[in-house]
């Protein structure tokens, strides 16, 4: 599904890369969890995939197509098979939970029946069926990061990336989050996770990639969050 | 674009109008009271233009007339002349009988009457444009019989110049207020887009188009535009109507007459309606512009 050929991204004229040729591929329907210490690249890799930022040298494909050369629409389409999931959620306070996750659908141009269909759907998937009119505000941060991943399921994506998004909600949560994660997976859909969480990487054994300093330090099927781990 | 796009945009447009009323409300006011400044300074530049227009036009020649001359002769070929608007044949009884009024005493020249009136048979001549005072009186001082010619030469040079002087400067503050409540307009939407800019940076990452994006921004925007040059407009107009109607009454020198034609004022608030519509829709689309890159 994704396939990078060293890929460098700089920032400045003499900074350290973020990112510094990385090659690797993840197959369709993989649990990818991408670790390493702070402002080792993570997130700019997800940036990346995502086609936020193009990469200064080296070439980075999904589903065989050269993202660089992707045109307008093409970006767009790209976008809406991704479904993103953030640290700090990034949920419109003034929206409701139902229209934060239909907002999802609507910026797609799918129709009001559809959203009537799978908004509640998705609600029942992340555990949040009972809370479709209440605000971001009034939620948990466990609560509002499963608003999150509602939203970016509910467009039915074929890769879901995640920065850190368990960052901002306690233990029992993240489990809950990370378990949420893996049955989406098992679904089907390609799961991407960048995380702190070393105890979830540890117990859950998915393939890891370790990044410092922007460069690929391991790739491992079945990792732990680090080599002695 | 899908119609349920289109459908999600106009209706989006009106929910974000009414959940950031209180913004909409102010930059409404604020694009009201620019607007509001360039129109005030529209209709003084309408009436001092009237106002010029009125005195030049009443400039008169007059034409006095040799003793031999014949005065039908004379009054034909005014008649013939291009760009007269009026004239009056003032014969020199009536010359004579008008300069003592102007005195203050109409019995002062009684005895100057008949035989030993000084003053000639004379033609009042009114131009239909003061710029063609100067020409009219230099043809008419050729025709035969005529004495000279007299039309306050200075009076004429000075009111000309006076209306090029104005006309740049009108031209020149109506441009300068009109960029100034363009770029207050431009900046108030800014704000409110940047109050929103969250929003958009979720848009973007949900695959929204730039045109979804825009859609909402520039119909609000132009919705507040729009109801920004209305209120202007109203409160402008009603103003005007207020301040022309005790004009009319208590002014009683010709040239203050205030301008009512409705002919002559529409375009003003047109002007302002339309330029407050679009200059919304546009500054909502420059505001956002910014942040659609990547």
């Amino acid at each position: 599904m994704i396939e990078m050929r060293k890929v460098t991204k700089n920032f400045g004229v003499n900074g350290e890369p973020a990112v510094a040729d990385v090659s690797m591929q993840i197959e369709s329907g993989e649990f990818v969890f991408l670790v390493g210490p702070s402002g080792a690249g993570k997130s700019t890799l997800l940036k990346l995939i995502f086609c936020e930022q193009q990469p200064s040298s080296g070439r980075l494909y999904f589903l065989g197509r050269d993202t660089a050369r992707f045109r307008t629409g093409e970006l767009l389409k790209h976008r809406r098979r991704i479904g993103m999931v953030f640290q700090d959620f990034r949920l419109l306070k003034q929206k409701t939970v139902f229209e934060n996750v239909a907002f999802a659908l609507e910026v797609i141009g799918r129709s009001a029946r559809e959203i009537r269909m799978k908004v509640p759907a998705a609600l029942v998937e992340v555990g949040l069926a009972g809370k479709a009119s209440a605000f971001p505000g009034e939620l948990s941060g466990g609560e509002q990061q499963r608003v999150g991943i509602a939203r970016a399921i509910v467009k039915d994506p074929l890769l879901i990336l995640a920065d850190e998004p368990t960052g901002n909600v306690d233990r029992d949560n993240s489990r809950q989050l990370m378990g949420l994660f893996e049955k989406i997976s098992l679904g089907g859909t390609t799961v991407i996770i960048a995380t702190h969480a070393w105890d979830m990487v540890d117990r859950m054994r998915k393939r890891v990639l370790a990044l410092e300093k922007g460069r690929l330090v391991r790739d491992e099927q079945r990792g732990g969050y680090s080599d002695e781990s | 674009m899908n119609l349920n796009t289109l459908k999600y945009c106009l209706r989006q447009g009106v929910v974000s109008l009414r959940r950031n009323f209180w913004l909409a409300l102010i930059t409404s006011g604020m694009i009201a009271v620019s607007l509001a400044i360039l129109g005030g300074f529209l209709l003084v530049a309408l009436n001092v233009g009237q106002m010029l227009h009125s005195i030049a036009g009443n400039v008169e020649i007059s034409v006095f007339l040799r003793d031999d001359a014949d005065p039908e002769q004379i009054r034909s070929r005014l008649t013939g002349l291009n760009g007269v608007r009026e004239y009056t044949f003032v014969t020199k009884e009536q010359g004579l009988a008008d300069f003592g009024r102007a005195l203050g005493d109409s019995a002062l020249f009684v005895d100057l009457a008949g035989e030993t009136n000084p003053l000639p048979d004379m033609f009042r001549v009114r131009a239909g444009d003061s710029a063609l005072v100067e020409t009219l009186a230099g043809e008419i001082r050729a025709f035969p019989g005529v004495e000279f010619v007299d039309y306050g030469k200075e009076l004429v040079a000075r009111l000309l110049s006076i209306t090029r002087w104005l006309n740049a400067l009108f031209l020149s503050v109506s441009s300068l207020l009109a960029a100034s409540a363009v770029f207050l307009i431009v900046t108030i939407i800014r704000l409110s887009v940047m109050a929103r800019q969250e929003e958009i940076g979720v848009m973007k990452y949900l695959g929204a188009s730039n045109f979804f994006i825009r859609a909402p921004f520039f119909l609000e925007g132009m919705v507040m535009g729009w109801a920004g040059a209305l209120t202007a407009a109203v409160a402008l107009g009603a103003a005007y109507q207020r301040l022309a109607f005790s004009l009319q009454r208590e002014a009683l020198i010709f040239f203050l007459q205030p301008v009512t034609d409705p002919e002559k004022l529409w375009p003003v608030f047109a002007g302002l309606l339309i330029l407050g519509t679009v200059m919304g829709g546009l500054g909502s689309l420059v505001s956002v512009r910014r942040f659609l890159r990547a």
